[in-house]
Parts: C-alpha cells; structure tokens; sequence
C-alpha cells in the first residue's frame, strides 16, 4: 500500500495539527509520501518532513497553487494519483472542497470523515450528524478519503524525509479565482486542536455580551466555540461554529454556556473527554451529555467561575 | 441563464433516527421526510435570483425513488419553475458519485448555466455531491457560499472556511454549493401549494441515461455510536470547580 497524503496549507503555512492528525490515520496503511502545494511552501515542506514516519515529502511550489482553488489543487493530485492506493487528507474547509473533486476526475467515489480505518478497504464514518456509524467497504481501485481529526492523535515528530521538488504542468486557466481571504483574527488557540473549548449559545444573548465567553476561555487558556444560533446572530464569526455543519471537535474539557444541545450540535462536540453544561433550565437536552452540569443564570455563573479559577 | 437546483429528500432534521438493531441500516420506514435543508437554501438563492432578473429558468431535480416527487412538488411551490425526477429504484443506494454523474447528464441537456446544490446532505454527511458533478463537467466550483453576486457571466462568491471567510469568483457555468447563512428560505404559500399541483414535473428512469451508477461502496454494518451518560449536576460555582479540579483533573 502507498498513500498519498495532502498536506493542509494555509496560504503558504503548514496546518501542522490537522496534517499530523491525518498522517497518523494514513502510516496505518502504508508507506506515506506527503504533498505540499502551495507557493512558496519551502518551510512547509521542512515542517512536513519532519513528522516521524513519512517515505517522502513531494513539494509542488507554484504561482498557480498559492491559494490552493479547488480546480488547479484537484488537476495536481488527480495527476498524481495513479501512483498511489489512496489518496488522503485532513477533514479540513480546503480539502472537503478539494478531494471530492479529486474522486470525481478519477471516477472513484470518496470517503468523507473518516474516523476508524479497519483496513486498505474498510472504513468507519458517521452519518446523520454522529448518531449512526457506517462501516464501508470500497471497491475502487484508488481509496479518496478525507479523515476527521478529532478521531486521531497526531502523529510524533523526530522524522527527516527527504524532500522531492516536482514539475507542475497545470493548467492556469482562469475559470476561479480568488479574491480576498477575511479571516477571523486567531489571537486564541485554535478551535479544532485546543484542549479545552468554551462555546456559548444562543443564550449569551448579544455580542457584546459574548465577551463573557472570551474571558473564562482566556482564563482556561482556551479556544473559543458557538453554536450555528450563536454565530448566525452574529454573537460570534462563522469559523467557531461547533456542529454537523461546522467544526468537529474532541478536547479534554468542553465547556457549554447557554447551549440546549440540539444534535446538529452534539455531532460536533459528543467525543470530548468531559462535557461541562451550563444552563438555566434543567431540562435542557445538554444535560444528558455532560459529565458536569450548574443549572443557573450564565450572567451570574461565568463571571463567578472566571473568579474562582 | 437557468439553474439547476438539485434537491434531495432526507430524514427531517427534527427527527432522532434510530439504527436497526441488526446493523442494517438506520430505520426509514414511517419516518418524517422532508427537502434536505441545505437544498432549501439553496433553491431560495434561485428564486432570489431570478426575480432579480439575473436567472431565466429555476428547474430542480431530484434523484431517488417515486416518493422524492413530493419533495419536488414542494420545491415547484417554494417557486421552482419545473421539476425533472431522475427515478431509481426504491432502496437503491445512489452515492454521490453517481447522483453527480445523472445531474451532469441532466445539466448538459438543460444547458444550465449554474449548478445550485446544497453543501451536504444530511443524511449521510458526505459533503460531495457539489464537488464531484463539478469535476465531471469539468466547470469551477465554488463552495460553502454564505453570499453570491451574479454579474457579467460570472459569480462572486464569499466562502466559510476554516479561518473565517474567502472570496473567489468563479467563470459561469459553475457549481456552487450553498451553506447555512446563505438566506432564509421562505415558505410556501397555500395557493402556490395549489399552483405547483399544475406546473410540470418530468419523470425519467435513471437507467434512461446509460451512466454506471452501481455502487462502489458495500455498507458492512451501521451501528449506534457508544452513548454517552449524563453525570451529575453541581449545586454551585464553588462545587463545580472543585470537581473539576479535584475528582477530574483537568484544571
Ligand atoms: C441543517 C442544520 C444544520 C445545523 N448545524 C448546526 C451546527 O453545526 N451547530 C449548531 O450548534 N447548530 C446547528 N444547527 C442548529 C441546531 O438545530 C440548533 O438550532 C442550535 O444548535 C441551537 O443553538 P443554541 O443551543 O445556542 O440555542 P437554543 O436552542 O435557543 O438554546 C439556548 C439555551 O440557552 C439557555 N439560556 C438562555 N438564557 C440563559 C441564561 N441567562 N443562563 C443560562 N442559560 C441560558 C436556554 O435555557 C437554552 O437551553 C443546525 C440546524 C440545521 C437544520
Ligand atoms: C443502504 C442505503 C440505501 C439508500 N437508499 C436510498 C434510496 O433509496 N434513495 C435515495 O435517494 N438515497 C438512498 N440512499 C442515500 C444515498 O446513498 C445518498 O443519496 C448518497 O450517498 C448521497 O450522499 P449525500 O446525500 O451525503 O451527498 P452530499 O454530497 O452530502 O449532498 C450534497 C448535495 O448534493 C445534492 N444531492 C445529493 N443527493 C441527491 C439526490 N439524490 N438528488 C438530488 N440532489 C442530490 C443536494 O443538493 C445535496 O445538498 C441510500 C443509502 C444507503 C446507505
């Protein structure tokens, strides 16, 4: 078995967790060379390389990949494929755009959100938001599959692959393009590999109130998380969305503050190692989950904890 | 320009679906249907478009069994000018691949203009469809659009990604598969439920197009995921960071 795992790149920056994270699923099949596309990835690449584990780090540095579009990304790795028994890649906003496009040029089908490899074939994958587990077998000849990080440890570093500059011969055709990136400021540590997560709910009520949030998750060293109500009032930017159609994540403490616990968003945060609910009403769904729950007024709790810790 | 809105009857998202005790699969019979909500947004923007003069054409489709003709009288009630079902057998798993292949076949006779899907279905999650009919077309694709502009044979499209949002534009005919924000979808009113009773809706057997749309994926089993059980509630802020210091450890 040889895997082809795609390195996540941000712009020219190696997301090393979530790569770490999907190196760690692709080492269970075989021998993995990982793909850096991108332009300018020199530091990408050395960062890549230096995960313990992989055969070869092949580096694609071109104009026409610097935002890694769908269309030129997928050209690349389809190009590539033959090679390879699988192509994989972190359950990341790029590559659930990129890979499935890559399935499709090949004329296999893919594998989204995997989170337990049973063997080359056999592969675990939540549907209906988490609260069914399929186990599928694939009869395609190239495995396309993105993983979800919050189902493995990240791989070790102590590795030195070497690394193989390859040509690009993709076309530039001018059918996307980008525009601009408005990104959330990350001042916090990130939501999908941070060890402890507060998210606040429809339930802080405004924007300004959801500083609350940002205080007990400074005071926790924390990353900051909302649910779809919170982040669609605007309390908070759409990247913190936990849930089936946002972010998917498993820290070893989850803190939910004005949160009912609708399943759109248990799927996102029912894996983390202890839940901690706060909640006025006692019947809120959010209870049957968490490990501890204070049924009270967030107003007067959060502040209260932030002191106490 | 016409669109094309692909639309997908799932499991309505109120409801607790349930795993067959015997690992075959999740329970569908008796259970609330209802028009995958992403596609629901995804047919507003349509809509949304063309009466702002920048569609001629709304035409939703759905691939799957007899049934997913209720889902396109509500999509022809919502405002869908007409409604193609691309019929399977009942049962039949369709993947992805292969509901992308029929709505390529679909889009090239129609020549659309643009591709409206929804991000994922909620069913089975796979966030794909979008991407993969794309890549058969051979178009651009532009996904998990919380807006888009349609000016001069092209799409603005604001993008949620993992740090935030992104910007692209993409050369018309796209893809472009819509997120939550997008819009609020309306509801349909009661005379245009009457009114879509009489606007058309073709049927063609999916074996009509000669696509290999066999699966490729075996479902071994479908169970239930380890539950997890609720603990125990503390009776003030002083008790909860106790436990969690003490009992937990994780402070
Ligand atoms: C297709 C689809 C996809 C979705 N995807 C997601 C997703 O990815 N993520 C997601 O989160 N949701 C998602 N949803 C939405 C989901 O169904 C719920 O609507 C949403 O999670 C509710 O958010 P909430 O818990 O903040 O709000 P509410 O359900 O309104 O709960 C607010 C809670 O705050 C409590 N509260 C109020 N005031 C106080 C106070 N002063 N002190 C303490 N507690 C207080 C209330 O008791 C209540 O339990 C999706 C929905 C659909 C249809
Ligand atoms: C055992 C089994 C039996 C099944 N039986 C059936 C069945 O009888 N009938 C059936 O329809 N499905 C059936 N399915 C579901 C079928 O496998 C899914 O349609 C397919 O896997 C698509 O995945 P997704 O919906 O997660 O796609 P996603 O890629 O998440 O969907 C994204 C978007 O693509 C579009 N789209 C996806 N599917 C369709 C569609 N069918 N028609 C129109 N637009 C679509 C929508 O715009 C949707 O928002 C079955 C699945 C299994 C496992």
């Amino acid at each position: 078995m040889t895997v082809l795992l795609i390195a996540e790149i941000n712009g020219a920056n190696l997301q090393a967790d979530a790569t770490a994270k999907a190196l760690a699923a692709a080492a269970t099949l075989g021998a993995v060379d990982i793909l850096v596309a991108g332009e300018g990835v020199g530091a990408a690449a050395s960062a890549a390389a230096s995960f313990a584990g992989v055969a070869r780090v092949l580096v694609a540095d071109h104009a026409v990949l610097g935002r890694q579009l769908a269309e030129p990304m997928a050209e690349l790795i389809a190009t590539l494929a033959a090679r390879y028994t699988h192509v994989i890649g972190p359950a990341t906003a790029g590559l659930k755009s990129i890979l499935p496009r890559v399935a499709g040029r090949l004329d296999v089908m893919i594998l989204s959100d995997v989170t337990a490899i049973l063997d080359a074939d056999t592969f675990e994958r939540p549907i209906y938001a988490g609260n069914a587990i399929q186990t599928v077998r694939s009869a395609d000849s190239i495995k396309v599959a993105t993983i979800r990080t919050a189902a493995f440890a990240p791989a070790p570093r102590g590795g030195g692959a070497p690394i193989e500059p390859i040509e690009v011969t993709v076309s530039t055709s001018a059918a996307s393009h980008w525009v601009e990136d408005r990104l959330s400021l990350a001042d916090r540590p990130e939501l999908s590999s941070a060890g402890i997560v507060v998210s606040g709910g429809r339930g802080v009520g405004s924007k300004e109130n959801f500083a609350l949030i940002e205080q007990l998750a400074d005071k926790l060293g924390a990353a900051v998380g909302a649910s779809r109500a919170a982040v669609d009032a605007g309390y908070a930017p759409n990247d913190r969305q936990v849930g089936q159609t946002g972010k998917v994540v498993a820290p070893a403490l989850y803190v939910a503050v004005g949160i009912s616990g609708a399943i759109q968003h248990l799927a996102g945060m029912k894996d983390s190692r202890l839940i901690v609910a706060i909640n006025k009403d006692e019947d809120a769904p959010i209870f049957q989950i968490a490990d501890y729950g204070l049924v009270g007024d967030l107003f007067q709790a959060v502040p209260e904890l932030v002191e106490r810790l | 320009m016409k669109i094309l809105v692909p639309v997908k009857r799932v499991v309505d998202y109120n409801v607790k679906i349930r795993v067959r005790p015997d690992g075959s699969g999740v329970e569908l019979a008796n259970v609330k249907m209802s028009m995958n909500p992403f596609d629901e947004i995804a047919l507003e923007e349509a809509i949304r478009l063309k009466e702002k003069g920048a569609a001629s054409e709304v035409v939703a489709l759905s691939i799957g069994a007899a049934p997913a003709q209720e889902t396109l009288r509500t999509a022809l009630a919502m405002g869908a000018d007409r409604a193609i079902l691309v019929e399977t057998a009942p049962g039949e798993d369709v993947e992805p691949l292969a509901v992308a292949k029929l709505i390529a076949a679909v889009a090239r006779e129609e020549a659309a203009g643009l591709v409206l899907c929804g991000k994922q279905a909620i069913d089975n999650d796979m966030n794909a469809t979008g991407q993969m009919l794309a890549a058969i077309l051979d178009w651009p694709q532009a996904t998990f659009a919380s807006e888009i502009r349609i000016e001069a044979g092209a799409a603005q499209v604001t993008r949620e990604v993992d740090g935030g949002l992104q910007v692209i534009g993409v050369a018309l005919p796209a893809v472009i598969s819509v997120d939550l924000r997008l819009n609020e979808p309306r509801y349909a009113s009661l005379p245009n439920i009457m009114k879509a009773k009489k606007k058309p809706l073709a049927i063609r057997p999916a074996g009509e197009f000669g696509l290999d749309i066999a699966p490729r994926l075996t479902v071994v089993k479908t169970v239930e995921p380890p539950a997890r059980k609720g603990g125990v509630k503390a009776g003030s802020v002083a008790e909860l960071v106790s436990k969690l210091k003490d009992e937990a450890g994780v402070l």
